[in-house]
Parts: structure tokens; C-alpha cells; sequence
């Protein structure tokens, strides 16, 4: 089965959980801490794990799905491109990887290891 | 623990421990978070009892280690669904028809391994996708063009087999009729190589395609009678240069001679690429229901208010984009000789379109403005369902795709048959897309539904669908490719001869996978024990 929780009655994935975690600060204290260790190898894989599986939807500007979709979710409240932003803590990549939301389905760890992915992850991260 | 159907936890725990001596721990998925990693992220199911699921996924990394997975699936009756990068999003992902089911995940097998320029080939495995051979085509600036589908993160291998379509030329957009050889493991862990491949040391897998004997081939497509762990890829030589242009008409029963011509260009060799053909009509009268009905209906009063509006509003009732790759004269010259054979239907007007030479630089790249029309990959496709500023998101979308005979009596027709259907359910949860040719002689409809985490919207969808499917085949119309989710139903359809050649499939099924563990279900094909007194 697919990973859900109840809210408010409502069955959403985990990715709209970790966005509520996201603005509540749960996640802060890891996901900062995980950034603040990575080096530069873990940065430049990130960068290629994020050029391989990424960018084809959330680069700037327009035909790219990811990034129209984040551009009318926030309209202009924050960048919609993925790599502009500054909030993305780890644990919050992670879920959405793991998990996808609406059109973005999930990526398998035969597609991004979990290794590559905490890559992603810090590479996306607000970095000190 | 998840267990497949007829399988002891016992006989399960001890076959994923075989399974696992094979690919290593660490490529056997059991927990539940991984294995929701092989769920169908735009399953028309969603939440429902019937969602397909995995019980399990495994990751070989070579055609040795899936002979040895099959066998010990064979001793323990496990029944395995393999994908290739599990992208098939709309038509199933990740996910197996039969719940339970051990996803072989082929993923890790994405080793290109040959490409020849002089020749035009490529050979890989299964897990290379269309972003990945693109890459290595442009990184060793070889002189050849992929076709590429929609989404460029699919397998080669896997869109091939799935009767996929791209937008270059015959014989590169269908991505069957463009592969040439195979390496397939049976249900049975047997390794065979197909047509030229049966020749050890064969000098000709990728540039033969018959070898000697019968052609199989196609048996491995829309089935699950082995899995293919290696195939040939017809590549096309880099052009000199492509030009398009559009053709507008004005009338209602323009469509008749406008799909005539694009018949004969199509089969002489003249335009030898996909139309891109559309109603501008259509979407100027998607507001006004009085208009919209009148699609629908075969009264020739509604068909002469639709060509008042066209002419009173300047839209025309049709377009289609013409393409040419080649030598600039000869393409000029191709789209010019098109433009005098279609001034003979009247009021035609034409524009002219793109021009290009390659190889283009990457700024040039992003400009164009269909990408797939000249072999790069992209994953703009996603645009569809994605939230935007006029529309909320979804959670994913699927097509109903009969192919219909490449005539414009046919367009009108399934044009007013299924806008019926459509206004039967009185639901907005499909949308008509306009018929393409992905193949020569035929148009395929596109009926677009999107899937929303809304169980009652979802069963509106399916019902809807099923309606189109019967509907459709009480006009001679069939699928080409479907959703698992429907796969049955549209199995049903090619009923000529009480099922005979669903019978025939299934004959097949069990001389070549008799204990049934490859992809139960796959394309309506069950393994003996699990059909229910056949069809």
C-alpha cells in the first residue's frame, strides 16, 4: 500500500506531510544538521543526481512541469524553481522523492539510491 | 508480510532468501515503504480494494541473474512482473496487473552496449532510458538521431515493447517496427537470442531482423511470454535539415480530402513522418454547448452551423502540420509540391512553419517548439494534470486509444461516436484529443481521463472507459496499448471467432511459461491456472 496518513480525515501522501512538518519546524534540526556536514563530493554528486532526475521538470522557466506547477502553487511567494530555493530541508526532498505529489510520481532506489538521495538532498539544502 | 496469491510465508520467506543469494540484500524490497515505491502512481484504483500492489521487488543486474531469479520462481511458483524503468506511467508504472506479484525491477540493467554509427544502431538493456542514449549519442557527437515518446525518461526497450510511438520518421516512430533482435529469457529461465542473434557470433543481430525460420518477435511484445534482457535499436542519421508547414481548411468535410492527401504523402515516401493534425473549431466551441452538441450530431443543419461559425470567426475547422527531414532542397521542395496538391481542396491556406539545420546548438534546442519532432527527449508531457495557473493539480492522467482507419469519414465518425459517450455520462472526466497517426494507414484517438484522489471520480473514469471500449469495438474499433487496470476488457474486445487468438495467446502461454510466474494478466493473458475457463 501506498504510504498515507489520515488528516483531518482527509488521506493525503507523505509529501504534503513533510511540507507541514516543513512550516512547523519539525524538521529543521536534522535537516539543517545534515547539510551543515556535506562536502563538496556530496554537494557535486547531488548536483548530478539533480541534473540526471530533476532538472527536466524543475529547472527555471517555462516546459518545465515541476516548476509551472510550484510557480501557481505559491504564486511568486517563493522561487519555483527547485535550485533558487533556500527552505528545502532534507527531510522534506526526501519525502517528496520518496513519495511524489500530484503528476510527479515516486522514484524507486533502483532509480536514486538512498545515498543519492541524501545527496540531493544536501545539495538542495539552505547551506550555511 | 505480503505474499504472492498461492503461496505459502513459508515457501515466500525462503524463495526471497534464494532470491536474494542471487542480487544481494540490498536489492530485495520487502518493507512496506519500499515496496509502495512499486505502486501505480496514476492507478485509476487508487485507495480501492483492487489497487494493484507488489509483495515484493527485486533488482538483478544481468540476463544470468534473470535466468536464476525465473528458476527459483519456477520451483516456488512466485509469480514475477518484470518492468523495465517502471515509468509506463498512464498504462500501469510500476505496478503489476496481478496483486501480490514479485516486481522484477530491471532498472539496474542500463548498460548501452553498442552503438553504431555507419549502421544506425544501438543495442542496450532494458533499464537504458531515452535520456540516456540521447546523452551518449550527444556526448560522442555521433551523427544519429533517437526517436523519443512523450516522456523521455522511458526504457527503449520497454516503450518498444509496449507498442510506443515517437515523431521522427518511418520506420523510427514506431519503436517495434524500429527494434531488430532480441535477447529473452523464457518463463522457463531458457535464454534466447532472436532473429540473427540465434547465430553464434552473428555479425547481423542489429541489422537483420528475420534471421532464419519464423519471426517471434513480436510474440514478446503486449505479452508475458519472457523477458527481453537485450535488444537492437534502428537509430536514424542525423538530417541536413527539417522544415514544416501547416494547412488550414475551413469545411466541415474538409477533413475527406485533407486526410486523403496526407494518405498519399505519407505512403509514397513524400512526407514520411506523423501528422500533427487538429480542430481549432473544436476548441473555439468548447464554451458554447449549443455548438458543442452539434459535434455530436449527424444532422447536416448542425454541420452547416459549424461551418457558419467557422467561416463567420476566420477558425478553421482543421489544421495538420506537414514535416520533412532531409537535404534542404529536397525537403523545400517537399513541403512546396505538398502545398499544390492540397490548393486543390478549396480555401485552403498555408503557413509556413520551422526551419532547421543540424545539428542545432542548445540554445537553438530549447527554442524548438516540439522537441520529440526531432528526436530530444524531455518530460514537458507532465505540463498535462500538473497544477497550473488555470487548473488544480491531479494525480495523474490515462488515455482510451483506438485506432481507426486513416480516413477523414472515420475522423468524423469516431469524432461524433465518442463526443456521445461522452455526453451519455454527462461527466467532464474525459477529454477529446484530436486523432494522430503514429503509424502509416491508421489514426489513433486519444481520450484523455485524469486521475484524482476521488474514489467516485475514479469509478466515473473507469466506467466511462469501459463504455468507450465497447462502443468502440461495435465500430471495428480497437486499443492499441491500454492500462492494466483495462486490460481484460480491451483483451475482450478481439473477440472474432469466439477469442480465438486470445486462445491461441494462451496456448502460447503455457508452452512457453507453463507454471505461469511471467506477468500474469499482462494484455488479458493468464496463465492456465489462473484463467477461469478461458475467456
Amino acid at each position: 500500500m501506498r504510504l498515507r496518513v489520515l488528516v483531518g480525515g482527509v488521506p493525503v501522501t507523505l509529501a504534503v506531510v513533510a511540507v507541514s512538518m516543513m512550516a512547523s519546524g519539525l524538521a529543521a534540526q536534522q535537516g539543517t544538521a545534515g547539510a551543515q556536514i556535506a562536502d563538496r563530493a556530496t554537494l557535486e554528486r547531488g548536483e548530478a543526481v539533480y541534473d540526471q532526475w530533476c532538472a527536466a521538470c524543475h529547472d527555471p522557466g517555462p516546459r518545465h512541469p515541476g516548476t509551472q506547477a510550484l510557480e501557481a502553487l505559491y504564486e511568486g511567494s517563493k522561487p519555483a524553481a527547485l535550485e533558487e530555493r533556500r527552505d528545502l530541508l532534507p527531510a522534506v526532498t526526501e519525502a517528496f522523492v520518496r513519495t511524489g505529489v500530484s503528476v510527479m510520481a515516486p522514484f524507486r532506489k533502483t532509480e536514486i539510491s538512498d545515498e543519492e538521495l541524501a545527496a540531493l538532498a544536501a545539495y538542495l539544502a539552505p547551506r550555511p | 508480510m505480503a505474499v504472492p496469491p498461492g503461496v505459502s510465508e513459508a515457501d515466500f520467506r525462503q524463495a526471497l532468501a534464494r532470491f536474494a543469494r542471487v542480487v544481494g540484500d540490498a536489492w530485495v524490497f520487502t518493507s512496506d515503504e519500499d515496496i509502495a515505491l512499486y505502486s501505480d502512481a496514476y492507478t485509476p484504483l487508487w485507495s480501492e480494494d483492487e489497487e494493484k500492489t507488489a509483495s515484493a521487488a527485486l533488482a538483478p543486474d544481468s540476463a544470468e541473474q534473470v535466468q536464476e531469479l525465473v528458476r527459483i520462481a519456477n520451483e516456488y511458483r512466485i509469480p514475477l512482473y518484470p518492468v523495465s524503468t517502471g515509468r509506463n506511467l498512464g498504462y500501469g508504472g510500476a505496478a503489476p496487473v496481478l496483486s501480490g506479484s514479485v516486481v522484477l525491477d530491471l532498472k539496474r540493467m542500463n548498460r548501452i552496449l553498442e552503438v553504431s554509427e555507419r549502421n544506425a544502431y544501438a543495442l542496450v538493456e532494458p533499464g537504458v532510458s531515452y535520456f540516456d542514449l540521447y546523452r551518449y549519442v550527444q556526448e560522442r557527437g555521433l551523427k544519429l538521431w533517437i526517436d523519443c515518446p512523450d516522456p523521455g525518461w522511458g526504457s527503449v526497450i520497454g516503450n518498444a515493447l509496449d507498442h510506443g510511438v515517437g515523431y521522427t520518421m518511418n520506420p523510427y516512430r514506431d519503436h517495434f517496427d524500429a527494434h531488430c533482435g532480441m535477447e529473452v529469457v523464457l518463463g522457463s529461465g531458457e535464454l534466447v537470442r532472436t532473429g540473427m542473434g540465434a547465430l553464434p557470433g552473428s555479425a547481423t543481430w542489429q541489422h537483420f531482423k528475420y534471421g532464419y525460420g519464423p519471426y517471434l518477435d513480436g510474440m514478446f511484445s503486449q505479452s508475458n511470454f519472457g523477458i527481453v534482457t537485450k535488444m537492437g535499436i534502428w537509430l536514424m542519421p542525423e538530417p541536413e535539415a527539417y522544415i514544416d508547414g501547416t494547412v488550414q481548411v475551413f469545411g466541415h468535410d474538409d477533413i475527406i480530402p485533407l486526410v486523403d492527401h496526407m494518405n498519399y504523402v505519407m505512403n509514397t515516401g513524400l512526407q514520411n513522418a506523423g501528422t500533427n493534425l487538429q480542430s481549432p473549431l473544436r476548441f473555439a466551441v468548447t464554451r458554447d454547448p449549443d455548438l458543442r452538441q452539434a459535434l455530436a450530431s449527424d444532422d447536416p443543419a448542425d454541420t452547416q452551423r459549424l461551418n457558419a461559425f467557422a467561416r463567420a470567426n476566420d477558425t478553421p475547422f482543421y489544421t495538420n502540420i506537414f514535416k520533412f527531414y532531409g537535404p534542404e532542397d529536397v525537403v523545400r521542395a517537399q513541403w512546396e509540391h505538398t502545398k499544390r496538391r492540397l490548393s486543390s481542396i478549396p480555401g485552403a491556406r498555408f503557413q509556413e512553419g520551422a526551419f532547421y539545420r543540424f545539428p542545432l546548438t542548445e540554445e537553438q534546442k530549447r527554442g524548438v517548439r516540439d522537441p520529440q519532432d526531432l528526436g530530444i527527449p524531455t518530460l514537458e508531457t507532465f505540463s498535462i494534470g500538473a497544477r497550473s495557473n488555470f487548473a488544480p493539480a491531479t494525480r495523474g492522467h490515462l488515455g482510451f486509444s483506438p485506432v481507426i482507419p486513416m480516413s477523414g469519414e472515420a475522423v468524423i465518425e469516431s469524432q461524433r461516436v465518442f463526443q456521445r459517450v461522452l455526453q451519455q455520462f454527462e461527466t467532464d472526466v474525459a477529454l477529446l484529443v484530436f486523432p494522430q497517426s503514429y503509424h502509416p494507414r491508421t489514426l489513433v484517438i486519444l481520450c484523455m481521463f485524469y486521475v484524482m484522489p476521488d474514489v467516485a471520480h475514479n469509478q466515473a473514469v473507469r466506467s466511462t472507459f469501459r463504455r468507450l471500449v465497447e462502443v468502440a469495438a461495435e465500430h471495428g474499433w480497437g486499443e492499441y496499448r491500454t492500462h492494466t487496470a483495462f486490460m481484460d476488457d480491451c483483451a475482450r474486445a478481439y473477440a472474432f471467432n469466439d477469442n480465438a487468438l486470445l486462445r491461441l495467446h494462451e496456448r502460447i502461454k503455457d508452452a512457453v511459461d507453463p507454471n505461469g510466474v511471467l506477468s500474469a494478466g499482462r494484455y488479458g493473458i493468464w496463465p492456465r491456472h489462473l484463467r477461469q475457463g478461458g475467456v
